[in-house]
């Protein structure tokens, strides 16, 4: 069973490299990052040895990248066909949204470790608390884990990827800001608190800056966990309804 | 084998596929005819599993598409309708992949590709990007990800559509090659490819199951079996002489051309040949028809006669 994910997962990371995808996302990714780190982060002007100017605009980096990772997932299999060809070997429609998730999430993985030098820079400039970079790091593949579930869902509602991508920057646009007071202002007045609370607890932004401020609590940890799994249950499901048309 | 049970397959509103039953054999070369939007896609979808039937079932061998699908999938070589495949791969990582996905391990795996790759001629663009290659390369790759795993039965929709007529021959002989202990099912909307190539037809329309037959049967059903055909000068007074012969029915002129329609009575054929040989005619064409696939399709599917 766990085999055929692998052989999804490998096809799938095939495809990245064989193609420029990879190499743009990665390029791409690792210079924005410095752009927001040095210029608008301010990481020397502050003078303090940690990785805080960094991981800030990780959400916002994500918000359009892990959707353009994600919106080929199927929209570009069933535009081309080929997604008749997934499933009719003998691989469960599981085994297909898992590989096919996991493939992307270790990829985006790949170019967060490839950012590693800064992790050197501010070990060389100061003596920062590794500790909290690390579950830095971890909640920032946590919440891109996240982005990416939900761009893979979308992703199987349209043939048209351009579509999908608009519509995975919608909906993360709305998990990254529902803990925002700009958001919940908008329910105070006629939403009684529990719902409001409740609204607040989905924030990718709210559970992100919890882990990257060094604090893994479990109910982070567990949130994104819970927010993959659902989005990629739904992303089955989503498929089992789009594929024939 | 292969049995279809009341396979129904709807979309919305639309009836799709409606009722089929039928069963299948191995050695048999079953073509599904039709015409576009009949059904014959969405049957094979059905049958490799990539849809589920409305209601209605199938096995494959003993193994249910429903209740148990990776089973009955395994015995089934698949070509989806267009050949879709993964194009920024190179032709052997493809092939692995398939393999790979088949259960295949190891050394198995490269001995499986090669064993396709043999088979379909491709060792020379083994290396290639597939979208790099031409349309006719691209349907070999599809049908040796279809055989790879020597499955006992192949599903192949149209398998010979957007080819130029020498691709088209090739791939109808590597059909004909594979088919001896195999089921093969093809769907096409060529009828010259069901007289060469299918041991056994089946014309659906709308859904339904409107004539299962050899060719030859198909042929028999048609006005043109066993009619004789004439190019002469004079077409008109042969025509009124030929009609009078109680082995013919009615006689046909069309586009310089004299048909004569067997009554069933007497040898139509030995009767037009020696009426020639008495009127001392000088025919310059004469030719027993077999029956014209493209007139009982017409017939069958209801559509009206246009020529």
């Amino acid at each position: 069973m766990m085999g055929n994910l692998g052989v999804v997962l490998k096809r799938e990371l095939a495809s990245y490299f064989a193609t420029p995808v990879a190499y743009v996302f990665i390029v791409i990714y690792l210079i924005m990052s410095a752009v927001f780190t040095f210029y608008l982060g301010g990481f020397y002007e502050r003078g303090i040895a940690d990785l805080e100017p960094f991981f800030r605009f990780h959400p916002w980096l994500y918000l359009f990248l892990v959707p353009a990772i994600g919106m080929r997932l199927w929209a570009e299999e069933r535009k081309s066909g080929t997604v008749e060809l997934l499933l009719t070997l003998p691989i469960t429609a599981g085994e297909a949204v898992l590989g096919k998730f996991l493939a992307a999430w270790l990829f985006i993985g790949l170019a967060l470790v490839l950012t590693f030098p800064i992790w050197i820079t501010v070990n060389v400039l100061g003596n920062p608390d590794n500790g909290v970079i690390v579950a830095a790091y971890i909640g920032s593949w946590l919440m891109a884990g996240g982005f990416l579930a939900i761009s893979a869902c979308l992703s199987a509602a349209t043939r048209n990827q351009v579509v999908a991508f608009i519509l995975a920057v919608v909906v993360c646009f709305i998990f990254l800001l529902s803990g925002l007071p700009m958001v919940l202002d908008v329910f105070r007045g006629w939403l009684p608190q529990p719902l409001i609370d409740g609204i607040a607890n989905l924030s990718f932004l709210v559970h992100f800056t919890s882990i990257s401020r060094g604090v893994l609590d479990l109910r982070d940890v567990l949130y994104f966990v819970l927010v993959i799994g659902f989005w990629l249950a739904a992303n089955r499901i989503v498929l089992e309804l789009k594929k024939a048309d | 084998m292969i049995r279809a049970k009341s396979l129904t397959r709807r979309y919305g509103p639309l009836l799709a596929v409606d009722q089929l039953s039928f069963s299948v054999e191995p050695g048999t070369v079953l073509g599904f005819l039709g015409p576009n939007g009949a059904g014959k896609s969405t049957t094979m979808k059905m049958l490799t599993g990539f849809l589920e039937p409305s209601s209605g079932t199938a096995e494959i061998f003993g193994h249910d598409i429903r209740t148990d699908a990776l089973a009955a999938r395994r015995r089934l070589g698949y070509l989806p309708e267009g050949a879709p495949l993964y194009g920024e791969l190179s032709v052997e990582r493809f092939l692995a992949f398939v393999a790979e996905a088949r259960g295949f391990r190891g050394s198995e795996v490269k001995a499986r590709v090669h064993a396709a790759v043999d088979r379909l001629s491709l060792a020379e663009v083994l290396g290639q990007t597939i979208e790099t290659l031409s349309k006719g390369f691209k349907r070999r790759v599809g049908i040796a990800q279809a055989i790879l795993h020597d499955p006992p039965a192949l599903v192949l929709d149209e398998p010979t559509d957007g080819l130029d007529p020498n691709q088209k021959h090739e791939v109808r002989r590597l059909i004909s090659d594979m088919s001896r202990d195999k089921i093969m099912i093809i769907s096409t909307h060529i009828l010259e490819e069901v007289d060469a190539l299918c041991t056994r037809a089946m014309i659906i329309a709308r859904g339904r199951l409107l004539a299962d037959d050899t060719p030859e049967g198909l042929l028999r059903r048609s006005r043109y079996h066993n009619a004789v055909t004439l190019v002469l000068d004079d077409l008109q007074a042969a025509a009124s002489r030929l009609s009078e012969l109680s082995e013919a029915t009615e006689v046909e002129i069309r586009r310089g051309r004299l048909t004569v329609f067997p009554s069933g009575r007497g040898n139509l054929f030995e009767a037009v040949t020696a009426t020639v040989r008495d009127a001392g005619w000088t025919v310059s064409q004469i030719q027993l028809e077999s029956g014209r696939l493209d007139e009982v399709f017409r017939t069958v599917t209801g559509a009206e006669e246009t020529t």
